[in-house]
């Protein structure tokens, strides 16, 4: 009999569900976040070998194909792929999570929709991956630039998202409750249909909330085709997608609130408002924008006690964390204290400026969040902002704007505040950023690779 | 065997707690490898994919569960590969740290 083998699958099921735990506990400590990857990979690993022993199993040649082609292609792709390009890469393998749980879920209605109870949980884990790969593909494309990267606003947009929507569940309801096969495909395309008209008016720095959203979605919707597979012929497998689904499903919806809650915006606000679509108009700035030298802006920290350093996009955009690397070792060497001011959702994914500054070898103890680093923005001389702009934009404390409430960095507080931007364009809410015209704020116009160059340069003759 | 549903259910509850208390102290250093670690974690669907396909018995849903293989099988790898690089970055800027 095959009953010890069944035992022995789901014990290593067991185990595997332990040690993703265990890892995801490790990852929330810099000193421990690698060996829990390692765990976390080496338990997968076991759960995807021993899930081929499962009794009564066929389409060997077929699985190991399709193994064979996701797998390389996926460890190909993230291994070649540019440091400044992992929100799009984690978008991309998200989307890639949610299309498998849609098309698992697909495969359990093709073969037993006869089964209310079943169909049912399929059904919504088809709908919730369905969403999620077709709004993880928009976000990518976004992301890597081969579509506009501004909210697109269609018109009537509220009314048809949400008719297509209604329908698109309709004929999930109507698959149920006909067990007829001829709904499905055009439930499929509703739905995928919905999360490309979801994402598409959500625009660049909104990403960070969305990349988080859709992630914990993939995570619902495994969750939910585990649900289904309980009830099956080998239903423990089942147990552990509930469970690394709903994991997932937990901890990502917990980000994403995190992330909205840094832009103090709901998370209905970021997905339906279409926010920065429109510019703000009727406010009209005092003062004007003050352009300065790279060597005057050289000469201006070298003398400083502190420098603070406030990385957004541009940077990433530019790729010029190794230069801002260089620069802060060089003001370093000459007795300067450099820090960093990274705010939540700078970059286009929660935690992007860490990780690019992180690359550059730029060592995390000088990363200081929000809260930890505002209080001394007032005792510091030069602040230097790299291509960011809304989350330094003291509009957030002017009620009315657009911005209002949102927790920024206060660097119009330091004595000197040097912004690093390529021209005199808006940031991506549209607004004019008040900080520009302040008195003790000036403008190193360029990119921010060419600009930091030049500050190196000028530190290193000066 | 609607049964194993709520056994489910009791299971889907607890894990809810249990992915809120894991996270909840997350330092903003740590987001995105914590979630691009949990796309990874998601990756389990791969094994629903291979079941999927391993018990299909006509061709549409061979096809589908092919799909389903592919890309389970993609986010797996590509979720685990682009995690080990952001931490593998962190572990290198660590030695190098110290007091400015």
């Amino acid at each position: 009999m095959s009953a010890w083998v069944s035992d022995a699958i789901d014990a290593v099921y067991v185990v595997a569900v332990l040690v993703f735990i265990l890892g995801l506990k490790a990852m929330s400590s810099p000193v421990t976040a690698r060996r829990g990857i390692v765990y976390a990979g080496i338990a997968m690993l076991i759960a995807v070998v021993v899930t081929f022993f499962s009794p009564g199993l066929g389409n060997f040649p077929l699985i190991a194909l399709g193994v064979a082609i996701g797998g390389l292609g996926g460890w190909y792709w993230a291994r070649v792929v540019k440091m400044t390009a992992m929100p799009q890469m984690v978008a991309m393998f998200n989307g890639m999570g949610g299309g498998a749980a849609a098309a698992i879920a697909a495969v359990e209605l093709l073969a037993s929709l006869s089964n209310r109870a079943t169909s049912g949980l399929s059904v919504a884990g088809a709908i919730i991956g369905s969403i999620s790969i077709a709004g993880s593909m928009i976000a990518f494309l976004k992301l890597q630039g081969w579509m506009p990267s501004k909210a697109i606003v269609l018109p009537a947009r509220q009314v048809v998202n949400t008719g297509v929507l209604v329908v698109g569940v309709a004929f999930g309801v109507i698959t149920l409750w006909t067990s007829s096969l001829v709904w499905l495909l055009p439930f499929f395309v509703l739905l995928l249909l919905y999360g490309i008209l979801l994402t598409l008016p959500i625009g660049g720095a909104d990403m960070p909330v969305v990349i988080a959203l859709f992630n914990a979605l993939t995570g619902i919707a495994v969750a939910l085709d585990g649900f289904a597979l309980v009830n099956g012929p080998l239903g423990d497998a089942g147990y552990a997608m509930v469970i690394a689904g709903t994991l997932v499903g937990a901890s990502g919806s917990l980000l994403t609130f995190l992330m909205a809650k840094a832009m103090n915006r709901s998370v209905s606000n970021v997905f339906f408002s279409a926010f920065g679509a429109t510019e703000e108009t009727g406010v009209t700035m005092k003062g004007s924008l003050k352009p300065i030298e790279a060597t005057d802006v050289a000469a201006m920290m070298e003398y400083a006690n502190q420098v603070i350093i406030a990385p957004g996009y541009g940077m990433a955009v530019a790729q010029a964390q190794g230069k801002v690397k260089e620069l802060a070792d060089l003001l370093e060497a000459k007795g300067v204290a450099v820090k960093f001011a990274i705010h939540p959702v700078a970059g286009r994914m929660p935690g992007h400026m860490n990780v690019l500054l992180a690359e550059a070898n730029i060592s995390y103890e000088k990363l200081f969040d929000r809260d930890e680093i505002n209080a001394e923005f007032p005792n510091t001389d030069v602040v230097l902002v790299i291509g960011a702009n809304d989350v330094v934009n003291p509009a957030a404390h002017r009620e009315g704007s657009p911005l209002y409430g949102m927790p920024i960095l206060d660097v119009e507080q330091a004595k000197n505040v040097i912004v690093i931007k390529r021209g005199q364009g808006k940031g991506f809410a549209g607004i004019e950023n008040d900080l520009f015209y302040r008195d003790n704020c000036h403008m190193l116009y360029g990119d921010a690779q060419a600009a930091v160059g030049k500050l190196v340069s000028a530190l290193k003759q000066g | 065997m609607a049964a194993d549903i709520w056994t489910a259910l009791f299971i889907a509850l607890l894990a809810v707690f249990t992915g809120y208390e894991v996270i909840s102290r997350v330092p903003v250093l740590l987001h995105t490898p914590l979630m691009s670690g949990s796309n990874f974690i998601h990756g389990i669907v791969l094994v629903g994919g291979i079941m999927a396909l391993g018990l299909a018995t006509n061709t549409a849903e061979q096809a589908i569960g092919f799909i389903a293989v592919v890309m389970g099988a993609m986010n797996v790898t590509g979720g685990y590969v682009v995690t080990e690089r952001i931490l593998a970055m962190f572990d290198r800027s660590k030695p190098k740290g110290g007091t400015p």
